[in-house]
């Protein structure tokens, strides 16, 4: 199928897109790579009026460093994060997660900012942005900028704190160096599916013992979450398995996963708890 | 109507296009490269695949005003006159195809890998044609036409280089 009729505007700037987006009428939507817009406008499931394509934006793609953080342009693609030194090094979380999303041809068009922009709970990047604090910079009309946690970006199925008019620019998170281990543990059937339920878990060891656990959960309720019981019971921890085994049994505490022709909710919450196990245990280094 | 700028299979196009239209439709209905098909209508089966830029996209999820200043490849511009690619002549010498409806997007698909994995292993290729999908072959042969081509194309580039 074919998408509706729209207006279409090109911005090579942040400016000229808040502009686009601020004169683009009722209905506008952003378009990042396009990935999860041009097929839901295919279905006429969304018929914008208008859209503003970031293609040209340049300013928005791209990682950088700034002391202890990476700061990841909205529009940087999938296959960039891929090819990244400074993800290699700090983002080996992201990486690994982006690893398994979709396929080669998509991930050459799929952004960063984009994925989480649409916050599918089914999406592999929410919940590894979640599990690292990551702080979503938000540009409103007129340029003004805010600053957004994770915590507060998500906000429900399909649903972010971005208001009309607002364009995310660029998404912090903590450099993970040193000491840490991460593992993104994702459970699907068949090529380029979903994740049924996925698990991503960051550790840091200091010697035989848990410093810190940051674990996110994906498709376990309408937004990512947080695996907060696990990481209390990890958080000085020795590192041996029956610990980590214990822990991950309390990953599905407090999830509301749905039921659908993939997996019921009660499903759901049996791999999380065996996927956490995993991911921990690998991020541990066990 | 907006105006775009495009290079396909070594050609320039100077053309108006709806915002709407998709590059799959521009390619097939306004250029008249109908070796790329349509097989889906959810971005899946990668049948359309094409090279945007030298990286393989589903031209079924691209626009073709995004297009614009580009250069795509097809499944028509990478025969050298009346010789094969070493990607199709595999696939032809493999029986890497059945119907044929997945084959330009996957030849497409498997040129993208090597340009990136010159030497994939068979797991490798699994993973880099994922986004391709082909309901008659089973994979089997596709797989080792993949690796005919990239035994082919890595000992000429050596051939070259020496
Ligand atoms: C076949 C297929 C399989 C896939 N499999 C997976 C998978 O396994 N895991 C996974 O995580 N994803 C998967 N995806 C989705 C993929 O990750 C997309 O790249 C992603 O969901 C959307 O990114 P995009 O850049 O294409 O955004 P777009 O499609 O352009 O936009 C998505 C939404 O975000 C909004 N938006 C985008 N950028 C901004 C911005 N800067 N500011 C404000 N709003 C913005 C848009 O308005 C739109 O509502 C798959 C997609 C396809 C086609
Ligand atoms: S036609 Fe199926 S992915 Fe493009
Ligand atoms: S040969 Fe028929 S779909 Fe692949």
């Amino acid at each position: 199928m074919i998408p509706a009729a729209f207006a279409y505007a090109r911005p090579t700037t942040v400016d000229e897109a808040l502009s686009a987006i601020a004169a683009g009428g009722e209905d506008v939507k952003i378009m990042a790579g396009g990935q999860s817009l041009i097929p839901v406008m295919r279905l006429r499931l969304a018929a914008p009026e208008t859209v503003v394509d970031l293609t040209k934006v340049t300013e928005l793609r791209g990682v950088r460093e700034d002391g202890d953080s990476l700061v990841i342009g909205s529009m940087t693609t999938h296959s960039d994060i891929l090819r990244d030194p400074l993800i290699a090094r700090y983002g080996k979380l992201i990486a690994e997660a982006t690893e398994t999303v979709a396929d080669p041809a998509v991930r050459h068009r799929g952004t960063f900012g984009g994925a989480l922009a649409h916050a599918d709970p089914a999406g592999d990047l929410p919940a590894v942005a979640l599990a690292l604090d990551a702080e979503f910079v938000i540009a409103g009309p007129g340029g003004a900028r805010r600053s957004v946690p994770a915590a507060a970006f998500f906000v429900d199925y399909l649903t972010t704190a971005l208001e009309d008019g607002e364009l995310l620019v660029e998404i912090r998170v903590p450099k993970l160096g040193e000491g840490w281990g991460v593992r993104y543990e994702k459970f699907n059937r068949v090529a380029q599916a979903w994740s049924i339920v996925a698990v991503a878990a960051a550790v840091r060891r200091e010697g035989s013992t848990i410093a810190e656990a940051r674990i996110g959960l994906t498709n376990m309720g309408s937004t990512p979450l947080r695996a907060t019981a696990v990481e209390q019971a990890l958080v000085g921890a020795d590192v041996s398995l029956e610990t980590v085994t214990a822990a991950a049994a309390q990953a599905a505490e407090g999830t509301e996963p749905s039921s659908d022709l993939n997996a019921q909710a009660d499903y759901r919450q049996h791999l999380a708890r065996v996927l956490t196990g995993r991911a921990v245990r690998a991020a541990a280094g066990l | 109507m907006t105006q775009i700028n495009v290079r396909v299979d070594g050609a320039s196009y100077v053309d108006d296009v709806e915002p709407r239209t998709l590059l799959v439709h521009y390619l097939r209905e306004q250029l008249g490269k109908v070796g790329t098909v349509v097989g889906c209508d959810t971005s899946n089966c990668g049948a359309c695949t094409v090279h945007l830029d030298g990286e393989s996209v589903k031209s079924c999820t691209v626009l073709a005003v995004q297009a614009d200043g580009s250069e795509v490849t097809t499944i028509e511009g990478i025969a050298d006159g009346a010789t094969l690619h070493p990607m199709q002549k595999a696939f032809h010498e493999q029986h890497g195809l059945q119907c044929g409806y997945c084959t330009p997007g996957m030849i497409m698909a498997s040129i993208d890998l090597l340009k990136n994995n010159p030497n994939p292993s068979e797991h490798e290729i699994r993973e880099g044609i994922e986004g391709n999908l082909c309901r008659c072959t089973g994979y089997v042969n596709i797989v080792r036409a993949v690796q005919q081509a990239a035994g082919e194309m890595s000992s000429t580039t050596t051939g070259a280089q020496a």
